[in-house]
């Protein structure tokens, strides 16, 4: 009786959470990067397998638990049959060969974008990531950054890199804002520092994640494809505002990006 | 270094000896027990607490303005959520999952397994239990410390935890305990488990070959070799943080951290060598988590369908082979960490490797199910539960280990629902599936099979009804460790956090009973005969519970291997490991 | 009983030593492997002279281990004689109390190079290499405290009751002390180089 009510329950399980994940009620949000459709076809394949192991490995518990509960009547034990040597073999061709494929495709995807340098002819922008806020840096007209000094950091006075405009040219031009916008269409290499400690930079529709680290200058580029303005959240645990730690990308245009540049340097 | 059992008897014991300061490994394991009965008490409480700040941020918590100061009027500050889910972690892992089912069921139950009278450095082993206590003890005080308790997670990541109170609140007094107990606890564990190695491979009885030990003991052998390594290694970097800490070193602190408006004064250190000592120890702690409860399940579920385990050596062979993985993919919880991206595919190889010994051990159990006779009791149910969150925890880690996908969930609910389910809760399904199943040998007496059944299936649907949709939560981007939902894009959440949240309280109220059940069975379930569930091991022919020595003066001889369950043609279905008859023909098919 | 010393089964004293050996093993790798990530993590590294007397605590652990193995001599008589009550009557032998002796010293020579280091202004947190100087001779020095306990112990196992039953006490101490004088020399090499 206990098993064949743990039977339903388990099939019942099975059948909601599977209907769920198919309804997509809760899922990605649509991909505005060049290099997430690899993520997101992963992503699926993925899904497709693990859901049909998913599914049989629970109904056949349940199948089993439900026809096999001891009745006094004296039944003789069955073995499965084969034995273990099936399973082992089984898991050893099935699970393996599912890993080649996925690593042969996955480590593609990962490295188009996470090993492979960025296109050389890419924006630049630095990022600053302190506790609880970003902030992005843009070369100005001189196309060069000043250098930084973490000495020189100063909230009250809006010196969040810690630029030396006084001695160093090449940082006076340098445009500070607390908005990432990039062109559409344009690819970007973002060069992530950390002023405390660590943050992380993660934008779901560009299906990227980056820490940022202490001590370590780390590149990260992407191509946004589409008008948006979207949220860059901290992923990595940095105090007590971690909640709160956001800014928005904004995907513009050619000609608003300049304009908006422009804006930036007049104030 | 004293020989086993030699130089203390059953008599003459005073109070302290006997119920304190004991030697008897019994005793030291029922206290391994008590402990972690007190620290999953504790960590559920702080669950409860974060669901409900998290469904409900601006609702006041009734009573809790009174116990904690910073959670003024019982609304919880951000930082206080951290707090709560930082101890949380802490308890759950170390006090609980560490403790119960290696230290507490593998210091009872292991030495009568083997049938050793105790374990082979009673001492330590007792030493081991109370410096666990002082760590647990030393965690708790982290709540009451001024600057608040610790809040930079289970994890500690430097330079948080490293670079002190400038960093925020928690990270005073509060940080430095925590590192403290740490340390304190991964002596206690290198005790244990020098204790555990030391027992099995010297004081098996005779016949007791390493093929007839049962899977438990084989389980919990393994467990305290993957913990010597472990906590070997936690405990340097326990070291390593406490010094840039209190000593200012800078082993894990960068140069040009400025915090609070102040330069810091340390510099050249390596925040990713954090990250890689702790999780050398923290993957592998993964496994010191749930082999034991892989242990206990191939244990039980024989005697349960009265049929022997399927595939016993390759059940043996999957468990080492996961041990020896286990140390070969920390990198994955580090793709997105900063480290050479190269080394990212190095790492996911072995990972998704590891999933092979997984699975087959998985499909053993499923298969020692086919053609059974099942008698369905509580343990038996939490077995059966055990294989079935097991299977759906291990799933979701087939998209983590890949980094390509990692890139988008690292960092979400979906990794709380993945670790939740396979190493949180099929561990505690373990823990329950021993608990049910060897309570009588403990105690002496039976607990109430009505009571269990009603505690295992509301258990069994509380936790899906928990961790299943924080995998939805995470496909949709939603980030862990936040205090509160205010990012546009996670409003959409919140209803499903509030259903989480009652889902969890309906849990957690679904322990009353288990609570209710152990406690009134302790002192008057009906009395426990030597072998309640017709089980074939060594602590089945003892008395309930077992007497100082074990076997009062005797010496188990063993002639059978744990696994002759559905013998045919005599009296009973199954062989007693010391039964002298020979080995029975084929089991029929 | 009386086998001879070397063929006895496996005592569980022994294993556990040798479980313990494999944990501080580990944890000293973890150690080492931190220093070599940290020396490369960053150009603030700064080598620095060692103490001399390093020299001279290297010959002298090296002596305490040559010391407890001459002691064995004394055990493998007792074992071997042990049906003659006049085994019963000796005390521990000299080389023991020599073993001891010198390891007081070595750790009396660590404490001293510590000094000679912080007369030349280096502290654990004036940089890494001299934190990790004073951090690995600290931990090592710890574990061979350990050691000296355990000698003490079969020193009062002898005199309480005999040398027989010191064996294994014995065999599992020195078994210990012997790791203690391999892993100095192994973190002296790395001291040297590295430091």
């Amino acid at each position: 009786m206990v098993g064949k009510l743990f039977a339903v329950i388990v099939t019942i399980i099975t059948i909601v959470s599977m209907a769920i994940f198919v309804s997509r009620i809760w899922w990605l949000p649509p991909d505005v990067s060049v290099l997430g459709a690899g993520i997101d076809h992963q992503m699926s394949e993925t899904m497709i397998t693990t859901a049909i192991l998913f599914v049989a490995a629970q109904l056949v518990l349940a199948v089993f638990v439900w026809k096999y509960p001891d009745n006094n009547d004296n039944r003789k034990i069955k073995i499965f049959p084969g034995g273990a040597t099936p399973m082992v073999v089984g898991a050893i061709l099935l699970v393996g060969a599912e890993i080649l494929a996925l690593t042969f495709v996955g480590s593609k995807v990962w490295a188009s974008i996470y090993v492979s340098p960025a296109d050389p002819h890419s924006l630049k922008i630095d990022v600053q990531a302190e506790q609880f806020a970003y902030y992005f840096r843009y070369p100005g007209p001189d196309g060069k950054f000043g250098q930084l000094h973490p000495d020189l950091i100063d909230e009250s006075s809006g010196n969040f890199f810690g630029l030396d405009p006084a001695n160093d040219t090449a940082a006076r031009d340098d445009i500070v804002a607390a908005t990432l916008a990039v062109p559409v269409n344009t690819p970007v290499l973002l060069e992530l520092h950390a002023k405390d400690v660590s943050h992380a930079f993660y934008v779901p529709e560009l299906r990227i994640q980056q820490d940022f680290v202490p001590g370590l200058v780390i590149p990260l580029h992407f191509t946004a494809t589409r008008l948006t303005r979207s949220e860059i959240v901290c992923t990595q645990l940095c105090g007590l505002g971690h909640y709160n730690m956001r800014a928005y990308l904004e995907v513009m245009s050619d000609s608003a990006f300049k304009q908006w540049l422009n804006d930036q340097s007049g104030q | 270094m004293t020989s086993p059992a030699s130089n203390h008897s059953a008599h003459s014991q005073g109070f302290w000896r006997k119920y304190v300061f004991s030697l008897d490994h019994k005793v030291i394991g029922r206290q391994y027990l008590d402990l972690s009965l007190v620290a999953v008490t504790t960590g559920m409480i702080l669950s409860w607490l974060m669901r409900l700040h998290l469904a409900w941020p601006t609702r006041s918590i009734p009573g809790l303005g009174a116990v904690a100061s910073e959670a003024a009027g019982g609304i919880i500050t951000p930082e206080y959520y951290l707090s709560l889910m930082t101890m949380h972690g802490t308890i759950m892992v170390f006090f609980v999952l560490t403790t119960a089912p290696f230290a507490g069921f593998g210091n009872f139950i292991l030495p009568i397994q083997i049938g050793a009278e105790d374990m082979a450095f009673p001492r330590f082993n007792m030493m081991s239990f109370w410096v666990t206590f002082v760590a647990f003890i030393v965690l708790i005080a982290a709540f009451f410390v001024p600057e608040g308790p610790p809040l930079s997670g289970w994890t500690a990541y430097a330079p948080l935890s490293a670079v002190g109170k400038d960093s925020g609140p928690g990270q005073g007094w509060g940080q430095t305990l925590w590192v403290i107990s740490i340390g304190i606890f991964c002596i206690a564990q290198l005790l244990g488990s020098l204790n555990f190695i030391a027992t099995t491979l010297d004081l098996r009885t005779k016949g007791m070959t390493l093929a007839r030990m049962p899977f438990s003991t084989w389980a919990w052998f393994i467990t305290s070799v993957i913990g010597l390594i472990a906590f070997s290694v936690l405990l340097p970097a326990c070291v390593l943080l406490l010094l840039d800490r209190v000593a200012g070193t800078s082993f894990f602190i960068p140069a040009g951290l400025v915090i609070s408006d102040k330069l810091q004064p340390h510099a050249g250190g390596s925040p990713l060598l954090w990250q890689h000592l702790f999780w050398f120890f923290g993957h592998p702690e993964v496994y010191i988590a749930i082999l034991p409860g892989f242990g206990i399940v191939s244990h039980i579920l024989p005697a349960v369908t009265r049929k022997p385990l399927l595939g016993p050596r390759v059940l043996i062979a999957c468990m080492i082979a996961i041990a020896f993985l286990s140390y070969t993919v920390w990198g994955h919880h580090m793709f997105m960490s900063g480290m050479n991206p190269f080394s990212a595919t190095v790492f996911s190889v072995p990972t998704l490797i590891i999933t092979i010994p997984a699975a087959i051990s998985t499909l053993l159990w499923i298969g020692t199910l086919y053609g059974a006779r099942m008698r369905l009791n509580t343990a038996a149910l939490f077995c059966l539960g055990f294989v079935s969150v097991f299977v759906s925890g291990g799933i979701s880690g087939f998209f983590l280990a890949q980094p390509a996908i990692d890139s988008y969930l690292h960092g979400t609910y979906f990794v709380v629902g993945h670790f939740h389910f396979v190493m949180g809760v099929a561990s505690m399904f373990g823990i329950f599936a021993g608990l049910y199943f060897w309570f009588p040998k403990m105690f002496g007496r039976m607990m109430s099979e009505t009571l269990g059944k009603w505690h295992f299936m509301l258990t069994f649907i509380g936790v899906y009804c928990i961790f299943m949709p924080m995998h939805y939560l995470g496909l949709a981007g939603n980030v862990r460790r936040y205090s509160a939902f205010t990012v546009d894009y996670m409003k959409g959440s919140i209803p499903l956090h509030r259903f989480i949240t009652v889902a969890a309280l309906f849990t957690g109220a679904a322990q009353l009973i288990f609570f209710y059940n152990l406690f009134r069975s302790r002192f008057w379930g009906p009395p426990a005969p030597e072998n309640p569930w017709e089980a074939t091991s060594l602590e089945w022919i003892t008395s309930s519970p077992p007497p100082h020595d074990n076997f009062g003066g005797q010496h188990p001889v063993v002639y059978h291997g744990p696994n002759e369950y559905g013998v045919a043609g005599r009296d009973g279905d199954y062989i007693m490991q010391t039964s002298s008859e020979p080995e029975p023909a084929k089991v029929a098919s | 009983m009386t086998a001879p010393l070397m063929k006895r089964p496996p005592m569980p004293a022994q294993t556990g030593v040798w479980v313990g050996i494999g944990a501080i093993t580990m944890s000293f790798a973890a150690y080492s492997s931190a220093l070599i990530v940290r020396q490369g993590a960053s150009p603030d590294w700064v080598h620095f002279t060692l103490p001399p007397i390093l020299f001279l605590n290297t010959l002298v652990v090296l002596a305490s281990s040559a010391t407890l193995f001459l002691a064995r001599s004394y055990f493998g008589a007792m074992a071997s004689s042990s049906d003659s009550p006049h085994a019963e009557a000796e005390g521990p032998p000299s080389w023991l109390y020599f073993t001891i002796v010198l390891g007081a010293l070595f750790l009396i020579g660590q404490i001293l190079a510590w000094r000679n280091l912080a007369g030349q202004g280096l502290s654990l947190a004036s940089g890494p290499s001299s934190a990790f100087f004073y951090l690995l001779t600290a931990v090592h020095g710890l574990h061979l405290l350990g050691g000296l306990a355990g000698l003490a112990y079969v020193v009062y196992r002898i005199r309480r009751s005999s040398a027989l039953h010191a064996v294994t006490s014995y065999k599992a101490a020195s078994l210990y002390w012997h790791f203690m004088t391999v892993l100095w020399l192994y973190l002296f090499a790395i001291l040297v180089t590295r430091i």
